[in-house]
């Protein structure tokens, strides 16, 4: 089998969906940091979690790991990486989207303040794209998700946090 | 008990050991806490609030396993992150004692949870800034987790203490009880002090003055009474623990210690 190229490498990983919201790939959520081919040819793929106990992680680091074997680089390098840290900041564009399609609403503005009885920002309505909606709960289903009400449609919505 | 044998920090110690002993201290407190959260599952007052507690657990936990396995591979002995939190007995974990402490009712448990995580977000962000990479990387992540832990421990300190007669009263009655711990998080030991000289760990004397100024304008707000500071006999981090550690770790610990190396 030939050595695939750093674009199909790329291509096979947005291929791999995220096991708690399919809709989006691992490259969407920017959990892919780096592909990058060694002097001898080796292939190394640097993969970051999103919450430190986000249990998806092993999930996701088995499927790269059999999608490599799979494409014929058993011999590449999976590694783990922590700085810089994961954020919301790293949701491509076109995640955002379809996270949004999906019916959760994208992260707001930017990393969460420390107070939060002076009110989260405004969260728009993944439905009908209200901006009155109102927090149940800062935590969801996931970690990485809070919980929110949109007081125009009265759809119950999760809403994808910022970190 | 020979207590002597694993007090840490003496300059007879290797550097590697002293860090590893260091970084166990941190694993040990977000790994205890982390499990006395997981108690409340299927057992918080609302449904919201069971997975808050459980959402906030798994964090923890997931901060225990990267600092345990840290602390493995400095220690280079070969233990990895499941022989570290499952093979060790209580005088061996370096857990602040104020972690280990039972959940009590729901204002008991988000007393000890806000008093720890205003302590987190200071510890973590001096580390953030420290010498040790690895260490730097561990904290940086884990602070904008903590930020929310905060977030929700304060909110609901706020809402408990300046809400009805009984919950008032009830989170003064936690605060008189845990309040006895807190010293343990400022008083630095010989290895608080050779980690923050080494430039890995923030000097803890500095982060106290503003710790206390958080915790008094939250206290402020939840219209709470700071009790007096008490002499304390604890001393969690080096491992002298109350009672309820070896209680939390035999449930903790009882699948691995009856079937050592189960996998599922």
């Amino acid at each position: 089998m030939a050595a695939p190229s750093e674009r199909a490498l790329w291509q096979l990983l947005e291929g791999i969906p995220d096991p708690e919201i399919p809709v989006l790939s691992i490259v969407d959520l920017g959990i892919v940091r780096e592909v990058r081919q060694e002097a001898g040819g080796r292939w190394r793929v640097a993969i970051t979690p999103t919450y430190s106990g986000c249990p998806a992680t092993d999930v996701i680091r088995q499927r790269v790991r059999a999608a490599l074997d799979a494409a014929g680089c058993t011999d590449a390098v999976l590694e783990e990486v922590l700085s810089p840290p994961w954020t919301t900041d790293w949701l491509s564009p076109a995640g955002r989207e379809k996270l949004r399609h999906f019916g959760i609403a994208p992260p707001a503005g930017s990393a969460a303040s420390l107070r939060s009885l002076r009110g989260p920002p405004a969260v728009s309505c993944p439905r009908c794209g209200s901006r009155d909606s109102e927090r149940v709960s800062e935590f969801g289903s996931t970690p990485c998700k809070a919980h929110y009400r949109c007081r125009a449609c009265a759809e119950p919505f999760d809403y994808f946090k910022c970190l | 008990m020979s207590v002597a044998a694993t007090l840490p920090g003496t300059d007879a110690q290797p550097q590697h050991e002293a860090q590893a002993q260091y970084v166990l201290r941190l694993a040990d407190t977000s790994l205890v806490l982390g499990q006395r959260l997981g108690e409340w599952i299927g057992h918080a007052p609302a449904l919201e609030e069971d997975l808050a507690l459980a959402n906030i657990s798994l964090d923890l936990i997931g901060q225990a396993r990267l600092l345990l396995t840290y602390a493995g591979e400095l220690e280079g002995r070969g233990r990895d992150e499941d022989a570290l939190a499952f093979l060790r007995d209580a005088p061996e974990f370096f857990n602040l004692a104020l972690a280990e402490q039972p959940n009590g009712d729901f204002a008991h448990t988000i007393v000890r949870q806000w008093l720890i995580d205003a302590w987190q977000l200071e510890i973590f962000a001096g580390l953030e800034r420290g010498l040790d990479t690895r260490l730097a990387a561990i904290a940086a992540k884990a602070i904008r987790e903590t930020r929310y832990h905060y977030r929700f421990s304060s909110g609901w300190l706020v809402r408990l203490g300046d809400g009805t007669e009984e919950s008032h009263a009830r989170t003064q009655r936690a605060l008189a009880e845990l309040w006895r711990f807190t010293p343990e998080l400022f008083v630095p030991d010989e290895l608080d002090e050779r980690m923050s000289g080494a430039g890995i760990a923030p000097s803890l004397t500095e982060l106290a003055p503003r710790w206390s100024a958080r915790i008094a304008e939250d206290l402020r707000l939840a219209t709470l009474t700071q009790p007096p500071t008490q002499p304390y006999p604890w001393h969690g981090k080096r491992g002298v623990h109350t009672e309820h550690l070896g209680y939390l770790l035999a449930e903790m610990q009882h699948l691995q210690r009856a079937y050592r190396g189960a996998h599922w």
